[in-house]
């Protein structure tokens, strides 16, 4: 996004009303998209925070009861919210360094030069094209614990002695879900990483094997400080990302066995939808948005600087 | 040349097969899903997935009894709608950003920003009663509206990126011939940045073809897309992994035929502010 400098867009002296319909326009051509979003994403998050500052259970509509900030204070002594907390905190403290690792290690690869280069880095995407829901059923089969194809995988290199339930174990049910994740979201870390390798001079390189620098040294000193802003980049919005899914938990294991697999967003999500308790609900979702707000706002302010 | 020799063996080593066990892992549990959905159901339990007796019965089902082509249907009107009021809303609001400076710019481009961010379960409560109240539960337009909230951001931004890369110079000069700022813009730059228009609108298009939360909160009954549809399979036929795993394979081929097929401009667009920034 390049600066914009005003002086570009003066023109010698017209009369007023030109100038003022020149001043009117950038803002008539952007009503309608902000008007839309006010109407369709804003007003209904104020709506979220007021439901939230309110008893409000769906099948008694009629009570719609003012009670501060009385459903806060329950989550923070609710035992549900503080298992939650940490597996969002486990949840994305894993995923997206195996994420990020995995789709380093892939740009790396899709970086050198080899003759079916332009295949593999077609074919890498296909995990990010395809709906939450059949990842989630695709891993639910590899994963089922009669006829799951993992059992069988690791059953033959002898590495587990017994078929594992590994959706139903509370023990492994989560890293089975953080796996599935990883496996969805590193072609997204590749392919950034990818446009950032590229944009670093080769010229950089051959100065530096002329300078007899090792190949560990060149990707230490020349590699890595030239892809860090794409890195950083990429990481929180991935976190971000991260976080707000919750959609092949929920199809993968609804949060089971037990609270083995929540997080808070799910968490938020069952509340409404299962207990149909919207005024909780809605308290448990704008936590987790202020939560989550500390990342938004980090990110924000380097885009912010960029489009200065 | 003995040299050349070992520098191949060096990069098969070091490249070539790293790069196959990638790929393995990527393509590993689709094509295993793929495989499923071939396998005779009563052949699944016993022998496991094979190619031997690869039957197309699963898929015929799945038309047959199941009434998928009413899901494609339902997946295909809310995709498109998504994409025209995506696309529609935000093309002149990107004109606006690329090409003029004016009080709020930025504050207002990072309204944009901050959206794509919010947690989807903030939203999906309070559109849920939106669509209770105004009676729009279990219908197209209510699974459009959720999706545009996701669709008009990301859209004024690829937007503005592509248009950012066309020339001011051309509109100015249009300008210079008679044309309006409105006929600049519709002359000669949204001509030029097509492409990036058709890759944006497909780029919603997969977005809301795979959408699922909103799909079955506000939808699932009259209105049920693909996504949804799939995923009631497992109730309705206790695991019947073969019908799954072909609903699977038809569910997710749209947006992937579609993402490979635009993927070089796409990437280009999505990455492009990465990498400046």
């Amino acid at each position: 996004m390049s600066a914009t400098d005003p002086s570009q867009y003066d023109v010698p002296e017209r009369p007023v009303r030109r100038s003022l319909a020149r001043q009117v326009l950038p803002y008539a051509m952007l009503s309608p998209a902000v008007l839309v979003t006010l109407a369709i994403v804003f007003l209904p998050m104020i709506q979220t925070a007021w439901m939230s500052l309110h008893e409000y259970v769906l099948f008694r509509p009629k009570e719609f009861d003012f009670i501060g900030l009385e459903n806060f204070r329950a989550v923070l002594g609710d035992e549900v919210f503080w298992i939650s907390l940490r597996h969002t905190l486990i949840w994305i403290g894993i995923t997206v360094p195996a994420q990020l690792l995995l789709g380093l290690v892939t740009a790396l690869l899709l970086n050198q030069s080899f003759p079916w280069r332009p295949l593999a880095r077609a074919l890498i995407i296909i995990p990010w094209a395809l709906p939450s829901v059949v990842i989630a059923l695709m891993w639910a089969w590899i994963y089922d614990s009669n006829y799951g194809v993992m059992n069988d995988f690791l059953l033959r290199l002898g590495l587990i002695q017994r078929s594992m339930p590994w959706l139903a174990d509370p023990d492994t049910a989560l890293g089975a879900i953080m796996l599935t994740l990883t496996w969805q979201g590193f072609p997204f870390f590749a392919v950034m990483i990818l446009a950032g390798l590229q944009a670093i001079p080769k010229s950089y390189y051959e100065a530096a094997s002329i300078d007899g620098a090792s190949t560990w040294r060149q990707f230490r000193h020349i590699t890595l400080p030239g892809i860090s802003g794409v890195l950083v980049t990429a990481v929180l919005l991935r976190v971000i990302w991260v976080a707000n899914s919750f959609d092949v938990i929920f199809v993968m294991t609804g949060g089971g066995p037990g609270y083995a697999t929540y997080t808070l967003p799910l968490y938020a999500f069952i509340k409404a939808r299962t207990n149909l308790d919207f005024g909780y609900g809605s308290a448990l979702a704008v936590t987790f948005t202020i939560l989550l707000m500390i990342i938004v706002v980090i990110y924000l302010r380097r885009t912010g600087k960029a489009l200065r | 040349m003995a040299l050349k020799r070992k520098s191949l063996r060096r990069r098969i080593l070091t490249v070539d097969l790293p790069m196959l066990a990638v790929l393995v892992f990527t393509l590993g549990p689709y094509l295993w899903m793929f495989l499923t959905s071939i396998t005779p159901e009563n052949r699944l339990f016993t022998e496991g997935p094979s190619i031997a007796g690869a039957t197309l019965e699963n898929y015929t089902r799945l038309f047959r009894t199941v009434g998928f082509a009413d899901n494609l249907l339902d997946s295909f009107i809310v995709a498109s709608g998504t994409v025209v009021v995506g696309l529609s809303l935000s093309v002149t609001a990107a004109y606006s950003f690329s090409r003029f400076s004016f009080r709020g710019r930025r504050a207002l481009m990072m309204q944009f920003l901050l959206i794509n961010m919010f947690p989807l379960v903030l939203l999906i409560l309070p559109l849920f009663v939106l669509m209770r109240v105004l009676g729009l539960l279990d219908s197209h337009l209510a699974l459009i509206i959720a999706n545009s909230t996701i669709a008009i951001p990301f859209s004024v931004w690829m937007m503005t990126s592509y248009m950012n890369g066309i020339p001011r110079s051309l509109d100015e000069a249009a300008m210079t011939d008679g044309c309006t700022r409105l006929g600049a813009m519709r002359r000669v730059v949204l001509p030029l940045c097509l492409p990036g228009i058709i890759a944006t609108g497909i780029y919603i298009f997969i977005t809301a073809w795979n959408e699922y939360l909103y799909a079955l909160t506000l939808g699932g009954r009259n209105v049920r897309t693909i996504t949804v549809a799939v995923q009631t399979l497992i109730g309705e036929y206790e695991v019947q992994w073969g019908l799954l795993t072909a609903g699977g394979i038809v569910g997710a081929m749209p947006a992937t035929v579609l993402f490979l097929l635009v993927q070089k401009r796409l990437i280009s667009g999505l990455t492009q502010g990465a990498v400046k920034g």
